[in-house]
């Protein structure tokens, strides 16, 4: 396989909607998104952002994401060179098929969010068998 | 008689308001309180910090594994070399978005002051590491009392 070169990204800011209460930026968080045939798997970039500070909120097959990360520097400091921005994360999606709320589960690790959220039964795809009559 | 050299159209008052205007605008942009990230284009982006006693290197690096990052103290630069790998899922899935990436990184990153090479402390804590460097007695701020005389 042939290497390849990560190129810096700025985070994109999330278009305000309504105002906050919280100081500071909302990031939309890099995701990828696919389909098994038994669920669909959301993995999202949050660094900064702890297991208990991830918030999911799913009606209906409306989701939230959202993330708080903590303070960007140590208590004390003062910034000398600053490339990137830090802030909390959001992100809002409308889910194609029907969801197992009752299975749905979450990890966070290294920064990386990873959500699996199984279909139902009937949502899943079933082969059709045709009759030959 | 003292005889005054006068340019048509030359308006002393009004250029002087222009480069205060000028001015303004120049330090609006660039001594603000939060100036436009740096462009760099080499990725880890990083944020350096310092406090008395040390300068601290953050970087956002998100799924990456401490094993697959190598750091390294070079004269007067932090070497921050690695590989953000992608777990490749069965073969199976479809793909509906497909934003995080890939790949290897190698950045430099020349540091403010001198450091002690042997008092360097990396810590990787929910996708951000940072680099915890000391600087030697020679760098810290001191204060100087004035004697009276």
């Amino acid at each position: 396989m042939a290497e390849k070169e990560l190129q810096p990204k700025a985070k994109a800011e999330v278009p305000t909607t309504a105002e906050r209460v919280r100081p500071g930026r909302v990031f939309l968080p890099a995701v990828d998104i696919f389909e098994t045939p038994e669920a669909l798997v959301l993995v999202a970039d949050m660094p900064g952002v702890s297991g208990d500070k991830v918030a999911l909120d799913l009606k209906e097959n409306h989701l939230i994401i959202s993330g708080e990360v903590g303070p960007p520097m140590g208590e004390g400091e003062t910034m000398v060179e600053q490339e990137y921005f830090t802030g909390d994360f959001h992100r809002e999606f409308h889910l194609g098929s029907i969801i197992d709320q009752t299975k749905i589960d979450a990890a966070m690790k290294d920064g990386v969010l990873r959500l699996v959220l199984p279909k139902v039964e009937k949502a899943k795809p079933r082969k059709i068998q045709v009759k030959v009559g | 008689m003292p005889i005054i050299f006068r340019e048509p159209g030359w308006e002393p008052l009004r250029e002087l308001e222009q480069l205060q205007r000028r001015m303004d605008r120049l330090f609006q942009s660039g001594f603000g309180l939060e100036r436009a990230p740096w462009r760099v284009g080499v990725y880890p982006l990083v944020n350096v910090s310092e406090d008395r006693d040390h300068i601290y290197v953050r970087a956002e690096l998100p799924g990456v594994k401490s094993e697959d990052l190598d750091i390294t103290i070079q004269d007067n630069s932090l070497i921050l070399r690695g590989e953000r790998k992608i777990a490749t899922e069965e073969k199976q899935v479809n793909f509906h978005r497909r934003e995080r990436e890939s790949g290897f990184f190698r950045r430099v990153v020349a540091l403010p002051t001198l450091i002690h090479p042997d008092k360097v402390d990396a810590t990787f804590k929910d996708g951000i590491l940072t680099v915890k460097l000391a600087k030697p007695e020679a760098a810290k701020p001191r204060q100087i009392k004035v004697k009276v005389a």
